[in-house]
């Protein structure tokens, strides 16, 4: 026994029952969670992970390998949560014996903990099929982190990938592979794609969405060997004689309870680690949950039943039983625009009954199987959003004879209520209905922590957890939310605009947590009741989406306000203003030379100082624009973007170079700042300035982000507004050096760019969320700052090309000339005559 | 085609104008004309005025049935003309069509649009 490192570990010596959980994966730290919330002081433990990393959510695997989230956000506990509750975790070094006699484990590096109760989480293993060449270097499976970093990296440099195995993980594998731009094949034993989850005609429509997203998939297509070429996988070769090239391989055929250790030290294992109710396996002291177990002749491949199940494992061990009684599941798929539900049983029979509905045209298939007046299973495509009430009829076995005529339609239908109310959808729901699938939270629990004082979605989910994970359930949450407090729920009162119910926040989350692609797909997901959107929403999508996807996104011109559209400003006579940049409000001869040019040349109107240190040029007429600025990058101009919702100029004074009272160079760090953020697009306008001493010439305190120097360094102020509502800054902080100016300027920019609403100036957004709030985001995790600059610099890596230069060499001339004209001879010779347009 | 020749002019192919844009035609010693192609892919011509401070119409951004004017947002019905919501004014539409892939205006509309 080894009592003395359990008194280390326990709080002021008391003496500490030992728990060791082996497998540090989402059913070990859920039990261990689960456990804590019960009996917080009563084990000292320490968890054993075979991999070398903190848990994670592993059913999120997809979105990374999708490029949809990234590590870091699918981590569900971090370092400090094992600290915090005092755990030992002892990662990368797996165990590897179990001595049941002496209560001991040992680890492959020879670590010996002695335990009180033993929790066995070791999960599964990806099946392989046994054919030759499986063992060959480009062949994978999809089972944890270091998998998709294999797959990742091969998307790198290979172009083409087989799947096999048509399953939801196979799929979403395919998924993530073939927005990572590989050359997708699907092999599928089975004629239906899913087709434990889904029957034949959802399975149809599944394939011809993702065959038109460019996958190939064969159905009926058993792999016979894989190939080999240059020492590495060359292709898959199947049984019919059917070759296929690939240069990656993904084995995603199936899971198998892993339960090899637990034999090995003589449990009662059959497919799994056979558990009672309450998880013990055959000897007292050992527990086990997760996918590694058989409950009643069961073994569970998804993520709900293990919260049951961790439920039931702490339960019993503090005594105070809630058996398991096994689960009925449903399954989501993970592909982004695919809406597919599933759950229980649709292979049909004898007495079952089959109600159907499709809508060929929307793409909806809904197929509800009734076998004496209950739900036993339901496959939902194209339209999920009762796969909840189905799911909840199904699980609670509810008589539906009542309203067996209208199930088909729907909740809202089938109770008789307005349809348009998701309100009043969910608001019948029965209080032990599953609301969040990923966290198994049911409706009483979200409605019990909104009722303890959660009173937004973002609370809702650091609570309860319900929709943190992959965010399908986010409208249910909302709904209760607002059957609960009514108009007490913040923030979502506030919608974008008359075409979608959702707020700028919600909008947005989902479009950074769903990976959307395209102002129409985020239209489509988040139920858009226009057609094509409002000059609102547009612009704010495209900017959402730009912001999100830097360098992949593909901005729509469409969606641009005419002055972005033009890169000029638009004025009262339909002529436009021409604005180029002088850094830093410092200019020569040459660029004045070719300013004057301009103006007599395309006859300008008028030259006018602008109060951002620079000179704009009015009148000029949209056909000559691309000349314009031909003639202006020709002197070294490039675009101002004094027509953008983004960085405008850097005012500066002279600073120490000239000034008897500067105390910095201030015009000098002025054009490091506007080089730095040029380019950049942003929720509105942004503009800064550099002030060379506290006189503050360059007026730097009523800017979105100003600098004053002073003897010591430099002070930092953000949110001020010199324009409808004055308001001045608030000071961030002081910095020493001009290098750090720059990263927290870099990183502000980022943090409004990446949170403040379109169209939201920092002014309003700083009082909106508060100082200590902007400085808590930059300043509570040393790391943050940097991490922003970093992510505004990656950014700007894709937005520093001049759209002028780009324009005046005949990009989208389209946007600057006539399709045709009509010239009016004298009236007698017909009058009117067409123009072909110049392309 | 004889038929049409008298009636309608043509103007450039449907190509010229992607959906959820427009073109300008400019009429001499009349005002110029803006075909919009909506993101549904339907056709209209209007004059390139905002009923309200004239704005250029062509320059706004097409949603639906309608453009928002680029100078103060006002709505306009690209159907109607008509200034739509709380606002009250209207454009002249000038009468379309498109046959096979060539948009074609009507003769006599643009020449009722001509200032004399």
């Amino acid at each position: 026994m080894n009592a003395q490192s359990a008194i280390e570990k326990g709080p002021e010596g008391s003496a500490q029952e030992r728990l060791v959980v082996i497998g540090n994966g989402m059913a070990g730290c859920r039990a261990v969670e689960e456990i804590l919330a019960l009996q917080p002081d009563r084990y000292a433990i320490t968890i054993f992970g075979a991999e070398p990393r903190v848990n994670y959510n592993r059913i999120m695997l997809s979105p990374v390998l999708a490029g949809e989230k990234s590590f870091d956000e699918i981590v569900i506990n971090t370092a400090e949560w094992y600290e915090e509750n005092a755990i030992t975790l002892v990662s990368g070094d797996p165990v590897i014996h179990i001595d049941r006699e002496a209560c001991q484990v040992v680890s492959r590096a020879g670590r010996i903990e002695s335990y009180d109760k033993l929790l066995i989480a070791t999960g599964s293993d990806p099946f392989v099929i046994p054919v030759p060449g499986k063992d060959l270097p480009g062949v994978v499976t999809f089972r944890d982190l270091d998998d998709v970093e294999t797959m990742l990296k091969a998307a790198e440099t290979s172009t083409k990938a087989v799947v096999i195995g048509g399953g939801l993980l196979g799929l979403e594998a395919a998924h993530g592979l073939s927005l990572r731009g590989m050359d997708v094949t699907v092999l599928h034993l089975m004629p239906t794609l899913m087709e434990r989850q889904l029957d034949e005609a959802a399975g149809y429509l599944l394939k011809s969405e993702l065959e038109g997203r460019g996958m190939k998939i064969l159905t009926g297509a058993d792999t016979g060997e894989i190939l080999e070429k240059d020492g590495r996988v060359g292709g898959v070769k199947l049984k019919d004689g059917t070759e296929i090239e690939a240069d990656l391989v993904v084995m995603a055929v199936g899971i198998r309870p892993n339960g090899t250790l637990a034999k090995n030290s003589g449990l009662d294992v059959e497919r799994g680690i056979v558990v009672d109710d309450n998880m013990v396996s055959s000897d007292p002291n050992i527990l086990a949950v997760g996918e590694c177990v058989q409950h009643r002749g069961e073994c569970y491949g998804l993520v709900a039943p293990l919260w049951d199940m961790c439920r039931a494992l702490a339960a019993g061990l503090a005594e105070m039983y809630k058996p398991y009684e096994g689960s009925v599941t449903s399954t989501k798929l993970k592909v982004s625009g695919v809406d597919l539900f599933s759950a229980g049983d649709f292979s049909g029979g004898e007495e079952c009954e089959d109600i159907v509905m499709r809508d060929a045209s929307r793409g909806i298939y809904k197929r509800v199987v009734v076998k004496d007046d209950k739900v036993v299973g339901a496959v939902l495509y194209g339209d999920t959003q009762d796969g909840n009430w189905y799911f909840d009829l199904l699980k609670n076995q509810e008589d539906v004879s009542d309203i067996r005529e209208a199930l088909i339609f729907g909740q809202a239908f089938a109770s008789g209520g307005s349809a348009l109310d998701p309100n009043a959808a969910v608001a019948a729901l029965s209080d032990d209905a599953e609301i969040c699938g990923c966290n198994g939270v049911s409706k009483g629990q979200v409605i019990g922590c909104i009722k303890e004082g959660a009173n937004s979605v973002d609370a809702v989910r650091a609570t309860c957890k319900a929709s943190a994970s992959c965010g399908s359930c986010t409208d249910l949450v909302e709904s209760l939310l607002a059957i609960t407090l009514g108009d007490a729920v913040a923030e979502s009162a506030q919608t974008m605009c008359g075409c979608t119910s959702f707020g700028h926040d919600h909008v947005r989350k989902a479009i950074v947590e769903n990976g959307y692609m395209s102002i129409p797909e985020v239209m489509q997901e988040l139920h858009w009741s226009t057609p094509d959107g409002c000059s609102k929403c547009r612009p704010a999508l495209n900017y959402y989406l730009l912001c999100a996807k830097p360098g992949e996104y593909v901005d729509d011109q469409k969606s641009r306000f005419v002055n972005e559209r033009l890169h000029a400003n638009i004025q009262k006579d339909g002529t436009y203003s021409v604005v180029p940049r002088m850094w830093g409000g410092i200019t020569n001869p040459r660029e004045l030379r070719a300013i004057a040019d301009v103006v007599e040349k395309y006859e300008a109107r008028m030259v006018k100082v602008t109060g951002g240190q620079r000179l704009d040029i009015f009148g000029i007429k949209k056909e000559d624009l691309p000349a314009v600025w031909a003639d202006l990058n020709a002197a070294g101009m490039v675009s101002g973007h004094a027509y953008g919702k983004s960085l405008r100029t850097v005012k500066t004074c002279v600073g120490s170079e000239w000034c008897r009272f500067g105390t910095q160079d201030s015009t000098g760090l002025g054009v490091k700042l506007e080089q730095m953020s040029w380019g950049s697009w942003m929720p509105h306008k942004f503009k800064m300035a550099v002030s060379g001493c506290p006189r503050n010439c360059a007026e730097a305190t009523i800017k979105d982000f100003g600098v004053v120097c002073v003897d010591s360094g430099y002070e930092l102020h953000i949110g001020g507004n010199g324009g409808i509502k004055v308001r001045v800054t608030d000071l961030l902080t002081r910095v020493e050096t001009e290098e750090e100016a720059l990263e927290l300027s870099a990183a502000f920019i980022q943090l409004y760019r990446e949170d403040a609403w379109y169209l939201e100036r920092t002014a309003p957004w700083v009082e909106r969320k508060g100082l200590d709030w902007v400085k808590a985001q930059l300043f509570d995790d040393p790391t943050s700052v940097s991490a922003l600059a970093e992510r505004f610099r990656y950014s700007q890596s894709f937005s520093q090309d001049d759209p002028w230069a780009e324009r005046a060499a005949g990009d989208r001339k389209d946007l600057h000339s006539h399709v045709g004209s009509i010239g009016a001879g004298p009236p007698a010779d017909g009058a009117i005559k067409a123009v072909e347009p110049a392309e | 085609m004889s038929a049409t020749e008298q009636d309608w002019v043509e103007i450039c192919e449907t190509s010229a104008i992607e959906p959820g844009m427009a073109g300008t035609v400019p009429v001499e010693g009349a005002d110029e004309i803006a075909i919009f192609h909506t993101i549904g892919g339907e056709f209209y011509a209007l004059v390139n005025k905002c009923p309200h401070k004239g704005g250029p119409l062509s320059q706004g951004i097409v949603h639906g049935d309608s453009v928002s004017c680029p100078l103060h947002n006002w709505r306009i019905s690209l159907k109607s003309g008509e200034a739509l919501g709380e606002d009250e004014g209207c454009t002249p539409t000038i009468p379309l069509k498109v046959e096979g892939t060539r948009i074609l205006l009507d003769r006599a509309a643009i020449l009722a649009r001509q200032v004399v």
